[in-house]
């Protein structure tokens, strides 16, 4: 099910304006990516080009290939809708889907994409995805309430939910603790390492404890300078970035002398 | 002990502490009313100043002058001007207040007294204007005709439009879209009733009905709803489409399935109190479709009658017993506003965004 991400020679624009270049990386099935940097320096945006959500932004377009399991997403003739089937995003700030029970709001993909629920049932998919997202034991007796009503913790760990219950192959997370409380972020934390038996993670944070908690992989990325696209700095074993990376400014970045 | 400590333990003399300050009595306003109105007597007395207006107004003046002195020598200036917005905003409110309420009132009283469950159950057919009796049924019907099919044409329209501006609409084409929705706001009715005249009715030849009446009903509401639902499509978190999109869910279903019904509410009241609007409109009904004493439920031909224009005719008549006639139909078509903007509310309430 997890399929791997290689991307080369990505340049990213927001109309005129390049805010991102040149990035090569390899991210591995099975395992935790972890982008840092200071912000700004558009590992946001990296991310979000992944899954071609980057492109909803009026203006917004990007040169290279990101090859998903070597096919690439970008090619003329790939349907933007299919590669967000396939790779799941979870959003900064919980977003539950307002009108929805917290029942609706799991198999929301599903239903809005009847092929998707072809021979499955939805029950067995709310169940399945809630557990795997670890909120089924807190919410299993109000599945018809409204997803809104939960504590943001466990409004994020309904969007996990939501996310997995398409069964994407990879799975994108833009800074999803930064708006929780320590506790609600160490039972995301550990859902990502369960997650991980089975997706492919990319994972955007700024909490550095976090990247080295969570991650087997961490890519840094930095602002040449102001008004200057962000780039890749470098990526490798989480292990060796966090203790002896190859470049100044991750060491600067890393030991907190900047950013 | 410096000269300046003494002087301040002699202005907190009294105080609970430290942090205490000086205020006004509790009863500040009502002795600054008392006060104010004390100096109108005298000001009317002594001066060529005359009328319950006149003394109204300077009173209110002298209220002001004698509260924010008042308070600006004992409290200091923040709470001073915050005495004088606070008068200044309440006294606005009643006055706008004071306006509506009286508009209502002499509605109600004045249409009760000739209105019965028969003035809502007959028409004015072989209804002499000096006899009383007779009823508005027939232009309730035409009203709920005319501003049904008004609505069963603006609504979708005006969504869509909506919609495009929002979700789709970008550069030259969008700008345009704005700007004319912009300049239909601004277009008075009888403007609408005579384009849809000229266009309906002399170009094309059709005869005046209660159809060409709500094709100008039509242009008055699409503007006021494509207003409105645009504001409620923008006022969905952007977070709420760019979740759905990462769920590999087409646009068009986001919008359909996430965006709609997240702003249902909204949109519901905005297209009902663009109905309410238009319930009232009487200038383009009389140019598009006139009037009639009599009942027409057949909306594409002959004139049709509608409570506005009813109200118009009978005020014109001129007669007592068609001027209560006129109240009576005014106090109907305010009902009628009421009924559609109570269930605007419930519509937005039984719509809203769950949560517990």
């Amino acid at each position: 099910m997890a399929k791997r991400i290689d991307i080369e020679d990505l340049d990213i624009y927001y109309g005129d304006f390049k805010a991102v270049e040149g990035v090569n990386l390899a991210i591995e099935p099975k395992s935790v990516t972890a982008f840092i940097g200071p912000s700004g320096c558009g590992k946001s945006t990296v991310l979000r080009s992944i899954n071609r959500l980057h492109e909803v932004i009026p203006g917004a377009y990007t040169e290279g290939k990101v090859l998903l399991e070597g096919d690439d997403i970008y090619a003329p003739d790939v349907d933007p809708v299919n590669i967000r089937g396939l790779i799941g995003m979870v959003f900064q700030r919980p977003n539950p889907f307002p009108t929805m029970s917290i029942y609706d709001n799991v198999v929301a993909g599903l239903k809005l994409d009847r092929s998707k629920a072809k021979g499955k049932s939805l029950d067995d998919v709310v169940e399945k995805s809630l557990r795997g997202a670890n909120l089924w034991e807190e919410v299993k007796d109000r599945l018809a309430k409204p997803g809104a009503g939960l504590s943001g913790g466990q409004q994020q760990r309904l969007c996990i939910a939501r996310a997995i219950a398409v069964e994407p192959q990879v799975l994108l997370m833009d800074e999803p603790a930064s708006a929780l409380d320590p506790i609600s972020t160490l039972a995301i934390e550990d859902l990502v390492h369960e997650l991980k038996r089975n997706y492919t993670i990319v994972i955007v944070t700024h909490n550095m404890q976090q990247a080295a908690r969570v991650s087997d992989t961490t890519a840094f990325f930095n602002l040449a300078g102001i008004g200057q696209p962000g780039k890749l700095v470098e990526s490798g074993p989480t292990e060796t970035i966090f203790t002896s990376p190859k470049e100044r400014a991750t060491e600067d970045y890393i030991s907190g002398r900047f950013g | 002990m410096s000269v300046t400590d003494r002087d301040d333990a002699e202005v907190l003399e009294g105080l609970s502490s430290q942090l205490a300050m000086k205020t006004l009595p509790r009863f500040a306003a009502g002795y600054s009313a008392l006060i104010a109105a004390a100096l109108t007597a005298v000001i009317v007395a002594l001066t060529p100043a005359q009328g319950i207006a006149g003394s109204l107004v300077i009173l209110f003046l002298l209220y002001m002058v004698v509260q924010t002195g008042w308070s600006f020598a004992v409290e200091g200036r923040r709470f001073a001007v915050d005495r004088l917005a606070t008068t200044l905003v309440t006294t606005m409110f009643m006055i706008a207040l004071a306006a509506l309420v009286w508009i209502i009132t002499s509605v109600v009283i004045r249409g009760l007294s000739s209105f019965s469950v028969d003035f809502l159950t007959s028409t004015m057919r072989n209804v002499s204007p000096l006899r009383e009796g007779g009823g508005l049924l027939h232009a309730l019907v035409g009203t709920l005709e005319q501003v049904g099919m008004a609505a069963l044409i603006a609504v979708p329209i005006s969504i869509l439009v909506a919609i495009y501006l929002v979700e789709y609409g970008r550069g030259k084409l969008s700008t345009w879209v704005t700007f004319f929705v912009d300049v239909m706001t601004g277009v008075p009715s009888i403007v609408a009733g005579l384009f849809i005249y000229t266009f309906w009715v002399l170009t094309f030849g059709f005869e005046r009905s209660g159809f060409a009446a709500s094709l100008a009903l039509t242009i008055l509401m699409i503007p006021v709803i494509v207003r409105s639902t645009e504001e409620m499509l923008k006022i969905v978190p952007n977070d709420l489409r760019e979740a759905s999109y990462a769920l590999g869910v087409p646009k068009w279903k986001t919008i359909l399935r996430i965006v709609i019904p997240t702003a249902f509410g909204g949109i519901v009241t905005g297209i009902m109190l663009s109905i309410a609007r238009v319930a009232g409109e009487t200038a383009p009904l009389l140019l598009t479709t006139f009037l009639s004493q009599s009942m027409n439920g057949n909306l594409m031909a002959g004139p049709q009658a509608s409570i506005p224009t009813f109200v118009w005719d009978q005020i014109s008549s001129g007669t007592p017993a068609s001027i209560d006639r006129a109240w009576a139909g005014a106090l109907v078509l305010i009902l009628v506003v009421v009924i559609f903007y109570g269930l605007a509310r419930l519509v937005a309430k039984l719509t809203a965004p769950a949560s517990e």
